[in-house]
Parts: structure tokens; sequence; C-alpha cells
């Protein structure tokens, strides 16, 4: 079963919430770091490196004495990553290239060949003997974030391991997409402040559109708030966990530490979070 | 010589646009017979990424030797630099005053992208 840790707005907690849930869970489940421009799962684990393998893509190399300058590949690119330069040939941006092989399909002499070019990288680690964290990083300079996010999740887990909990990057863009489509269920993290309801709508709506069930988790719970909450009881959306807003968890925070280190007596609920998830994944299977 | 100006209006009172990749339209002007063209960018406008390169092979196209704009950044300025146009930089003036200032010769040429790209 996937289940991603989404939220729309950046900073309500996504990260804290994946990380103790992995933790409490480490016996029956792995974590994918899919916020590849800015993984940080790893700094809050003690992690045993495994492996890394790069992650590529295609992109077009000219052959400057074949090319005829007839032009056929920059109309075939949908996303302007070749210009003719006049006398000066073809120009290929290979940061704008999606690597559809479009333009080297066009190429009527055999000019444009597609090669490799590295985008970013996948680390395979341990954290407490045999739990696996696989982290996603895009290299330097590139942002085929969704690509990247996909070769994550094509990793194959331990067959004897039921979950694959998704640390999804925010927004509800297309690297948000990415990290949830095709999984069974989302969590979304949700914190007490007006940016954060808006947000949460935004991802909602996103969730509805692409048909995947989720439930919220309010990060940040204080005393004369409740915008989430009353607008989680109006929408009859479900509501699993309530964080509070707590300068222990904060200061753990900032040191490295875990949900979990700053507050022990979670780790029943996020076992019992996890089985709340499976259990509506069974109740109401897709298809 | 002909020359490509950036431009949200039609005619040559209208003012520069000083936005390059998503500027609204381009005019070209002969200078030899003061005639000119509008060129839409509405595709661009809209482009999802690579505003700049695709504008710029447009004005490469009209066969402009120079083009007038507000900001070039550096994609941009890579296609029209190997295509050989003089790209200078303006306020955004009325494109028949920048024209004179241009043949007065009181524009500097671009040497290198001026601004990131998405800027």
């Amino acid at each position: 079963m996937q289940i991603a840790i989404a939220s729309g707005k950046g900073g309500t907690g996504k990260t804290s919430l994946a990380v103790s849930l992995f933790l409490a869970n480490r016996d029956r489940s792995r974590l994918l770091d899919c916020d590849v421009e800015e993984p940080n799962c790893h700094l809050f684990l003690a992690t045993r490196f495994v492996s890394r393998t790069s992650v590529e893509k295609r992109i077009p190399l000219l052959n400057p004495d074949l090319c005829k300058h007839c032009g056929k590949c920059v109309e075939a690119c949908q996303f302007n990553a070749l210009a003719e330069a006049g006398k000066a040939g073809i120009l290929v941006f290979e940061e704008l290239c999606h690597s559809c092989g479009g333009c080297t399909f066009v190429c009527p002499t055999g000019a444009l060949h597609e090669t490799p070019l590295k985008m970013g990288a996948i680390t395979r680690a341990l954290v407490a003997g045999k739990a696996e964290l696989i982290t996603g990083a895009l290299a330097i300079g590139h942002t085929e974030t969704p690509s990247l996010i996909r070769a994550v999740k094509k990793t194959r887990p331990d067959p004897e391991v039921a979950f694959t909990l998704i640390d999804a990057p925010p927004g509800t863009a297309c690297a948000f997409a990415a990290a949830v489509e095709h999984t069974d269920f989302v969590l979304l993290v949700a914190e007490e402040t007006p940016f954060g309801l808006h947000d949460l709508k935004l991802a909602i709506k996103a969730l509805q559109k692409m048909e995947i069930p989720f439930a919220v988790v309010l990060n940040r719970m204080r005393p004369g708030f409740s915008s989430v909450l009353e607008f989680c009881k109006e929408k009859n959306y479900p509501l699993w966990l309530q964080i509070p807003e707590s300068r222990a968890i904060a200061e753990t925070y900032a040191r490295g530490g875990t949900l979990l280190d700053a507050m022990p007596e979670l780790e029943e609920s996020l076992r019992l979070l996890l089985d709340q998830c499976a259990e509506a994944i069974l109740c109401n299977p897709r298809n | 010589m002909k020359i490509a100006f950036s431009t949200n209006g039609n005619t040559l009172e209208s003012l520069l646009d000083t936005r390059f990749g998503r500027c609204s339209r381009f005019l070209i002007l002969d200078t030899e017979t003061n005639h000119y063209e509008i060129l839409e960018n509405t595709q661009n406008l809209n482009a999802v990424q690579g505003a700049g390169i695709q504008s710029a092979q447009t004005v490469l196209e009209t066969g402009a030797q120079a083009l007038i704009t507000g900001h070039c950044g550096p994609k941009a300025f890579k296609v029209l630099h190997a295509a050989g146009i003089a790209i200078y930089l303006a306020d955004n003036r009325p494109i028949d005053e920048l024209a004179k200032t241009f043949a007065a010769g009181k524009l500097a040429e671009l040497t290198d992208a001026d601004v990131e790209g998405h800027w």
C-alpha cells in the first residue's frame, strides 16, 4: 500500500509526520523522500548508507555536419528546448528538454540522437537495522522534478514490507501530482493558519480530481483557533490526528530530533494512524 | 534596416513593453521606408517554458537586425546573439522616440543577458 504525506502549504509538518510515522511503523514500512528538490528526511534519521544510483534523462545531441537547418525539430518541440539561430544553426537547451524524443524522431537527416544526461540520484539507506529510506535528489540546476519523483516511486519494496510511505513536495502543482498519483491514500498535513486552510482546500480539490482518498492531520493545534477543524467538520472530511502547537516539538526539531523524540506518547497514535489508512484502503478498494 | 520592438500597442506612438519573452507583440520597423508590421506574440505569452527562446526565434524570422526591448534573459540572449541580432535596452518610451534615439547612436548594445531567466 502506498500512502503519501502531502500538504499544499509548505512547512506544515509533512516531513515531521512522515519521519515519525515511518519510525513508529519501521517494522512494516519504508519511506520514500520524494521532496526531491530539497530532500531532508535523512537529517532526522540515523541511517546506514547502502547504495546510490544515478537517474538520467535523454537529451538530443546535434551533429552539425548532418544538420540541414530544416527546423523540423524546433517545430516538434513542445517545450521550447530547441531554437534555430540563423547561420549558427540549432541550439539545444537541455534543461528545458522533457525527453519526449520528438526531435530525434522528426529529424530527416539523423543529425539528432539521444544521449543520457544525469539529472539526479536515488540513495538507498537503512534505518534501525532493516527499515528502508529511499531518497531522491535532483542534481543542481535541474528541474525535472516529476520525472525523478516517478523514478523514486518505481523502486521496488521488499515484499514483506506492507507500507510505502511517501514524503511529498509542497504545493499542488506537478511535483505534488507526481508524488500522490497512483497512491492508495493521502494524509494531508494542515496547520491552523489562514494560509494553511487555504492551501488545504487546494490540495483537497486536487486529490478529489485525481480520485485519491485522503484524511487530514492537523498540526500546531492552538486553543482559540479552529478554522481547519470547523472546515473538516462542515465538509465531513476525516480528521484523524491532532498535534498540538508545542515549543518542545519546535526545539527538538531544531536539534534534528523527531516528533517522537519530543512526544514519545505519539507512537501508539501513529501506529493506529497507519492501521486506519490500511482499513480505509481495504474497505474502499479502487477500480 | 529592420528593427524589432517589444510592445503592447499597435502603432509607432505605442510604448515599448520592457518584457521580451512575454510581451504582447512585436513591432518590426523598416527604417528606410518607415513602414512597420505587427507580429502577435500571444502563443508565447502563455508558453509554459522557453518563452524567451521562442520570442527570439520569432524576431529572427522577421529578418530584423536589431532588437530594442527592456530586458533580455540568458536563453533569449544566446539565441539572438548566435543569430547575430544586436540587442539594445530601453525604457518604456514611445517607439518612434526610441527609433530616433537609436538612429542617433544613443542606445548601447547589450553584451550579455541583463537579467536571470524567469525574471
